[in-house]
């Protein structure tokens, strides 16, 4: 069996930041509790245009938490509160005056679970970020095939686009939602566990995906599997919670992460020890 | 070749406890059918003698008079709904039309737009509005309501008077189904509110946050995913509301001007509805003419049972392509 370092290693390395395309999202000092529950302490991570940054870490340590205040999804919890900057484009995202629904357009979002919207049609999920932030394209039918291509899934549905999301299968409704996220151009992609719920020929379409996505936009991915993590990501950050707040231990380039990791405990957990 | 063997039939033998409990909740579920059922037989069997010499012309036509002699004997006597039904139907849909949209409007505000302290106050006042005993909306409709409709009726006509429905022929504007159809509008808004917001409430979480995630306002979100998921719940709920509103007794009677003549303009004060007639006519009907209101229920029951079915093939058409 090769192991994840030799996954990693065989990876094309990538400088950050030398992509054309893409945004800079920077979190500073972020702090996230849950009434009076502290979830996370003190999280500061760049994630370079053009990368794939993958978090991993044992259930709970505040994964899924970080990336929903990138995106200001946090918020939606009652009693959630934060603390910390995040940058995108050097402007911090929670300050006063800034309309949210931007901040999500520019920063999109994958779920767990595929929840494509039961009411419309697979072509109508697709457009329907545009509906709901009322923006206007000129050609609909062109962005339609281009996002439904980008996220693997033209070749698919293109007969039956006028069908019902929900009879596809979930790997093809995942992609679906991850055809809507991209019609709204975001120049941020975060997932959270975005292949949990899927069997693994779905989960291999969707990490090639990820890799060509990531051309032209930065993409962070929660994931548990930390071969997924290995195959996709050009950076791997680890969290753990020991019992308190969910804290970073170690960031690094994905091989590095996997091959000779700094800390103890980053080392337990890729080698399966613990988690 | 293998030899496909029948399928077994597969039974259970359930605990005593069980079983004592099956038949509680057994008793208890079928309880509800045989009243109706007794209701029904009830009202066939006392009303049977006025349908059967009414025949048809009982629901077309709209006469209603009763002459006996001194003995107490029917001279002669006309039997018709048609009047009663037309206000039954066209008060009720007025009530509707009026209370949907704020039924709506003040659901979706207490799920996604009240802060909480706000939302506990306000469901607690909409549940005590739906206890709220009818006599007193219909007061409260006859001396403030009425004055104030007035006015608006006046305004609608003024307006809208070109309109067929709205014309105002002999210029009576007090007492018309206009103004009941407002007071039972009033009636109903806590029973669709109450419905609505709590099939509002139940649209699944991860769509709500799929709509939010791809960079939705709040009321985008809600055109996306709220009404789609809640139209049929809420559309229950206004048939609920509307067979309320037709079943009204005591709140039409005390704004309306029940007058035996088909109407369908709705600001003219000239209306009536079934359960008014027979509230109306009771204290001092002969024994014939009881038989006569018992056959109306009959066919105001048999009336709100049809909406109720009509409503039911709605919900399942439209059910299914929001959830």
């Amino acid at each position: 069996m090769t192991s994840l370092s030799d996954v990693a290693n065989s990876m094309a390395p990538r400088v950050p930041g030398t992509r054309a395309l893409g945004t800079g999202l920077e979190a500073r000092g972020i702090h996230a509790w849950f009434g009076k529950h502290h979830a996370l302490e003190n999280i500061s991570l760049d994630f370079a245009p053009g990368t794939v940054t993958a978090l991993i870490g044992p259930s709970g340590c505040g994964k899924s938490t970080f990336i929903r205040t990138l995106n200001r999804m946090h918020e939606f919890i009652p009693s959630a509160a934060m603390a910390g900057e995040v940058l995108l484009d050097g402007k911090d995202v929670y300050a006063p005056g800034t309309d949210v629904t931007k901040i999500r357009l520019q920063i999109g979002m994958v779920f767990q679970k595929p929840n494509p919207f039961p009411s419309m049609t697979i072509g109508e999920n697709v457009l329907s970020g545009l509906k709901l932030a009322q923006l206007k394209v000129d050609n609909k039918d062109d962005l339609l095939e281009e996002c439904l291509e980008r996220a693997g899934l033209w070749k698919e549905v293109k007969d039956r686009l006028g069908a019902h999301g929900g009879s596809l299968s979930g790997g093809q409704q995942q992609r679906l939602c991850i055809a809507r996220a991209l019609a709204v151009k975001p120049q941020v992609l975060l997932m959270d566990e975005p292949c949990s719920a899927l069997d693994p020929g779905s989960t291999l379409r969707i990490e090639e995906t990820i890799r060509q996505l990531s051309e032209t936009m930065t993409i962070v991915i929660v994931t548990h599997n930390m071969q997924q993590a290995a195959r996709v990501s050009d950076y791997t950050a680890f969290f753990l919670s020991d019992g308190g707040p969910g804290q970073m231990v170690e960031v690094a380039p994905t091989a590095e992460i996997f091959a000779r990791p700094k800390d103890k405990r980053t080392e337990d957990y890729v080698t399966g020890r613990f988690g | 070749m293998s030899v496909i063997p029948a399928p077994r039939e597969i039974t259970t033998e359930p605990r005593k406890s069980d079983r004592i409990f099956r038949r509680v909740v057994t008793v208890g579920g079928l309880s509800s059918l045989a009243i109706l059922s007794l209701i029904t037989i009830f009202l066939g069997y006392r009303g049977f003698e006025v349908l059967r010499q009414e025949g048809f012309g009982f629901i077309t036509s709209s006469d209603w008079s009763i002459t006996t002699d001194d003995a107490g004997n029917v001279v002669e006597s006309q039997f018709g709904l048609a009047a009663m039904l037309v206000g039954t139907i066209l008060c009720a849909i007025i009530a509707v039309t009026i209370a949907l949209p704020i039924s709506i409007a003040s659901a979706l505000f207490l799920n996604f737009y009240s802060p909480q302290w706000l939302k506990r106050i306000l469901i607690a006042v909409v549940d005590m509005m739906a206890a709220f005993p009818s006599i007193l909306f219909g007061i409260w409709g006859f001396l403030v309501l009425m004055p104030s409709a007035e006015y608006w009726a006046k305004l609608i006509h003024h307006y809208l008077g070109f309109i067929p429905l709205f014309d105002l022929a002999p210029y009576v504007v007090t007492r018309s189904p206009f103004v009941a159809g407002v007071v039972l509008a009033i009636m109903i808004i806590p029973i669709i509110t109450s419905v609505s917001r709590e099939v509002f409430s139940q649209t699944p979480l991860d769509r709500i946050q799929a709509a939010y995630a791809l960079g939705a306002t709040r009321w985008g979100m809600i055109k996306a995913v709220v009404l789609p998921y809640g139209r049929s719940g809420v559309i229950g709920g206004a048939m609920l509301g509307l067979g309320r509103a037709m079943g009204e007794t005591v709140a039409v009677f005390t704004v309306l001007n029940i007058v035996f003549q088909i109407n369908w303009h709705v600001l003219l004060g000239v209306g009536g509805n079934v359960a008014s007639l027979i509230i109306l006519k009771f204290g001092d009907a002969s024994p014939y003419e009881i038989k006569a209101l018992m056959a109306a229920g009959l066919v105001l029951f048999i009336l709100t049972l049809g909406v109720n079915a009509i409503a039911d093939v709605i919900v399942k058409k439209t059910g299914k392509s929001g959830r």
